[in-house]
Parts: C-alpha cells; sequence; structure tokens
C-alpha cells in the first residue's frame, strides 16, 4: 500500500488544522471505536464557504483527505461544497489506496454535516441529501475494495 | 548500522537484516555444493552431506532426537500450516477438535480456519489480559476428541511467552498431540523440543538473521503427517521439492549465532526494551505499556498511545528515518485492529493507537534515544490534531 506524493504532503502539512472559535457550523463524524474521527468548523458569508478548518484523528488518509477537502471547498458555494465527491476528493490526492477509500467519504460526510448545521441554525432546510455516516445500512468498512475505487457518486 | 545507512530499524519481530556470517555459510552451497542431493553421483553426494550435515547442527540445538525430525520448509508459514493441515487429518481422520489461540499468528488461524470448512471444530482459546494462555483455561478447552493443541510460544505483537510445557502436559493428558509456532523465540529465549516436550514446532530463518524463505518444521518421530507439499518425496517424504542447501545451511548458521549470544544478548535487549517503554511513559501522557507481565520476550515492547491512530505515527516516524509497527487497523487495510489487542480485551479504540518497537542484533542505544527524541512530539502534534483528545482524555496534549 502506496500513498501518493500529495497524499504525504497533505499528511505532513496539512492545511487549515483548528477550530474557528465563532464558527457559523460545525460538523463532526466519525468514531473513534473505528478509529477516525473528523470535525470541521466553517464560517459562512453570502452562502459562500469562507473559512474552514478542520480537526482529525485517523490515519495519514484520513488526514490527507480533511487537509484536501478544506482547500477544495474554502469560497464554494453552498450547493458546490455539498456536492464534494468522495471520487472528487481522492482524485484531487491523485488518488488513495483501495483500502483508505472509505476516508474521503469521512471528509466529505465532515462538510456535509457541518453546511446542513449551518442552515439548520439560520432555519433553513438541510440541502447535502444525508451522512453516508447517518444511514443505519452504511459500513464503510464494507466498501469492497475493488468496487471503492469505481463508485461513482 | 551505520555501514549501511542511517535509518533506524526497530521492527526485527517483522524481519531481519541478514547477518553477513550467515550469508558466507551460504554462498559456497550456491557455486561450489550446488549439486541436487537427491542425485546418486558425487555432485549430489556432496550437496547431501552438506544438508545432512546442517540438519544435524539444527536438530542438536533445538534439543531434537534424530535428526530426520528437521524438515525444512520455506519458511515459518509453511511450517504452521504442515502442521495443522498435516498432523489433524492423519490424527483424526473421522473428524474431531482442534484448539489454537485467539492471538495465534495467520498462518496457524487460516488453516485452522480451514479445518473448521472440513468439519473439524476449531476452539480460540482466549488469553488471559495479562497476554497469557493459561493452562487451566486450556485443560477447560480440551475435549475427548481433540486431536491438537497449537499455541505460540512468544506472541508476536505483545511479546508475552506461553508455559509450553504445562500447555503440552494438558494437551497430552487428554491424548491429543501438541505444536507451538516458535517462529519468534526461536534463538532469543531457550527453547529445547525434549524439555517443552512437544510434538511440532514452526521455526523461521528470517526472524533471526537468516535468509527469507527458509523455515523449519520439526516433527517428532511417529508424529502422524500427511505432507502438505507432495512430489518426490524428498525430506523423509514429509516435504517434497529439492532441497534448498544454501538456505538450510543459512538457517543452522543463523541458529548457531544466536545460541552463542543467547545469555548476553538477552539482557542487553530486555534493558533496552525497558528504556523504550519506560522513556514513552515518562514523556507522555495516556500511554501504557500493552503488557509488562512475565515471562516475556526480551526485544519486543508493545505500546497504547491513546487518542492517536497507529499508522499516523508510523508514517511521520517513518518520515525521520525511523521504522516501527503497529497493530492499528488502518496501517494493515485489514480495517480491524490487531486482533492480539482485541483478544487481551483491548478496546478497539485503543488498539487503533497500538505502537510494536521490537528490537534486534543491530539495535544500538542511539537507536533508541534517537527514537525517545523523535517520538514525543508527534504523538503530542498528532493529539493536538484530533477533535476528541481532550474530551476523552480530559486535558489538551501537551
Amino acid at each position: 500500500m502506496l500513498y501518493s506524493d500529495k497524499v504525504m504532503d497533505h499528511f505532513n502539512n496539512p492545511r487549515n488544522v483548528g477550530v474557528i472559535a465563532d464558527a457559523d457550523g460545525v460538523g463532526e463524524v466519525g468514531n473513534p471505536v473505528c478509529g477516525d474521527m473528523m470535525k470541521i468548523s466553517i464560517k459562512i458569508e453570502d452562502d459562500r464557504v469562507e473559512d474552514i478548518k478542520f480537526q482529525t484523528l485517523g490515519c495519514g488518509a484520513a488526514i490527507a483527505t480533511s487537509s484536501i477537502v478544506t482547500e477544495m471547498a474554502r469560497g464554494m458555494t453552498l450547493e458546490q461544497a455539498v456536492s464534494i465527491t468522495k471520487k472528487q476528493v481522492a482524485d484531487e490526492l491523485d488518488g488513495l489506496p483501495p483500502a483508505k477509500m472509505h476516508c474521503s467519504i469521512l471528509a466529505t460526510d465532515g462538510l456535509k454535516a457541518a453546511v446542513d448545521d449551518y442552515l439548520l441554525k439560520n432555519g433553513r432546510d438541510p440541502i447535502s441529501g444525508g451522512l453516508a455516516h447517518d444511514d443505519p445500512n452504511f459500513d464503510p468498512h464494507a466498501v469492497e475494495p475493488d468496487e471503492a475505487c469505481d463508485v461513482e457518486e | 548500522m551505520s555501514t549501511y545507512d542511517s535509518r533506524v530499524y526497530l521492527d526485527n519481530a517483522a524481519t531481519t537484516r541478514l547477518d553477513e556470517r550467515v550469508l558466507e555459510a551460504m554462498l559456497p552451497h550456491m557455486t561450489q555444493t550446488w549439486g541436487n542431493p537427491n542425485s546418486l553421483y558425487s555432485t549430489g553426494r556432496e550437496a547431501y552431506t552438506a544438508l545432512e550435515s546442517v540438519r544435524e547442527q539444527v536438530a542438536t540445538a533445538i534439543g531434537a532426537a534424530h535428526p530426520n525430525e528437521v524438515i525444512f520448509t520455506s519458511g515459518g508459514t509453511e511450517s504452521d500450516n504442515a502442521a495443522l493441515l498435516g498432523i489433524v487429518p492423519r490424527k483424526a481422520p473421522h473428524g474431531g477438535h482442534v484448539i489454537v489461540s485467539a492471538f495465534e499468528h495467520h498462518a496457524v488461524l487460516e488453516p485452522a480456519h480451514a479445518l473448521e470448512k472440513r468439519g473439524y471444530a476449531v476452539t480460540l482459546l482466549a488469553p488471559r489480559e495479562d497476554g497469557h494462555i493459561h493452562p487451566d483455561d486450556l485443560s477447560a478447552a480440551m475435549r475427548d476428541d481433540t486431536a491438537l493443541v497449537s499455541i505460540m510460544h512468544g506472541n508476536n505483537e505483545i511479546g508475552t511467552l506461553q508455559p509450553i510445557t504445562e500447555l503440552a502436559r494438558v494437551a497430552h493428558d487428554r491424548g491429543a498431540l501438541f505444536h507451538t509456532d516458535a517462529a519468534q523465540t526461536l534463538g532469543k529465549v531457550p527453547f529445547d523440543v525434549d524439555d517443552l516436550g512437544i510434538d511440532a514446532a514452526s521455526f523461521s530463518a528470517h526472524k533471526i538473521y537468516g535468509p527469507k524463505g527458509v523455515g523449519v518444521l520439526y516433527l517428532k518421530r511417529g508424529t502422524p503427517f500427511d505432507p502438505l507439499i507432495k512430489g518426490g518425496g524428498q525430506e523423509f517424504k514429509k516435504r517434497s521439492g529439492t532441497q534448498n542447501v544454501a538456505g538450510a545451511a543459512g538457517f543452522a548458521t543463523a541458529l548457531e549465532l544466536m545460541l552463542a549470544d543467547l545469555e548476553t544478548e538477552g539482557p542487553r535487549l530486555a534493558a533496552l526494551r525497558d528504556q523504550v517503554i519506560e522513556g514513552v511513559i515518562s514523556r507522555l501522557e495516556n500511554t501504557v505499556a500493552t503488557t509488562t507481565a512475565e515471562p516475556r520476550m526480551p526485544n519486543i515492547a508493545s505500546l497504547l498511545i491513546k487518542g492517536v491512530e497507529g499508522e499516523a505515527m508510523l508514517l511521520q516516524l517513518d518520515a525521520q528515518g525511523i521504522a516501527v509497527s503497529t497493530g492499528s487497523a488502518c496501517s494493515s487495510g485489514s480495517l480491524e485492529p490487531s486482533h492480539v489487542l482485541l483478544s487481551i480485551g483491548c478496546p478497539p479504540e485503543i488498539a487503533h493507537g497500538s505502537l510494536r518497537i521490537s528490537l534486534g542484533r543491530f539495535t544500538t542505544q542511539a537507536d533508541i534515544d534517537r527514537f525517545l527524541e523523535a517520538f514525543p512530539p508527534i504523538v503530542e502534534r498528532l493529539r493536538s490534531m484530533s477533535p476528541v483528545y481532550e474530551k476523552m482524555y480530559g486535558s489538551p496534549a501537551r
């Protein structure tokens, strides 16, 4: 199992680490029992992601996907942010090992949860369409490695 | 170490560097005594003589009564497979029961599962929380139809040593045979098949500064056995295939070198191991040794670093040229944390932060110093990035 240079770069020098103190939305996903947990906080202005920070407990891929998703989402509209797919995250990192594809779901879910949290706090309807992690049938570990590579969302 | 490179290798339970002296012992058998030991002419006979001489050397070193109890194989995994799949169907052709410990290497667990699929009943015997298999627990698990008990000598992840003599006696008292996987312990702690009273044992050359792809299955004379590898009937009809004479010679020399240093290496490595454990625990809060219950191997330090994921630690250490191992799910691609840690009651969220540092012949004090200097900042940094460290462990990462 080998990580791309870009994964290693984002793992060793993660961007946007931390918590936004007066965040407009916060998303927290994952479970320490599974070994990974992520928290994203966002600042919204004119329905665009103005600022974004993350904290992640997890492996190299979990940290790298968290880092890249904050870079991708910055400046996006809320609709654009919640439509980032796990494949886009993986592609942006020049690929992920098959067994690590589920890490990118953590990143996209964290972002979706943060956006929905912002909308709900402002009396608006959530737009993410739900998190993979909220689906009772969702088991990232059950994703077949070969399948995970090709899944389009 | 510096003659090779400046990296710090602390994963000697995974594999070891071939000792130059072992290489020296192997080379003549590739270019001089290169014949087929099964050929009758002189070129073959020379290879035969060489092979039988190293076989005798190994037999003596492990306390085997007869040289033909030493069967050369392709490694520890083959030896384990051959022991389980070779002994059980012959000992209990009409079905029966097999006991293996729950924290065996996969080279034992998978053949046990294969036997289960063939209709044998298999019990996974759990270790106690201190990481040892207790003879009373084995006694309670034994059945009248138990054909084979396989319990490893030294656990490869946590380093505990099992009471093989007592366990073998329990098995024998109920008419079962006893096998032990001793890949981690041969040459590191005293190991004598006669003293231990076992019927079969597995060994590997590359764990003791020998070549990869070479192992031994010790099979006591008279033990029922069907060969796993069938063919020309080499190795007393127990393992077919033209023998790897150079590899066998490498195994014998590697073992001889281990035994020559056994008395001094044990205490030296145990002292370094304790430095690792105490050094980490004193420098970092929320860290603990997986077990310190004796008896255990002198060269394995197993630590639980709470609130950090193992692969992340491993990669950060690697970036500084330090090689270690972890039982975290993410490092293996298996997505489940180590079955060894779970078997001793370690919760998954803590098992994800396990770290194994395994020392060896080429490990120096300077290596340990470098590890202890590099490691704490890595953990502190990763903990500071965690969304739950403070919540779970009550204080901000130092």
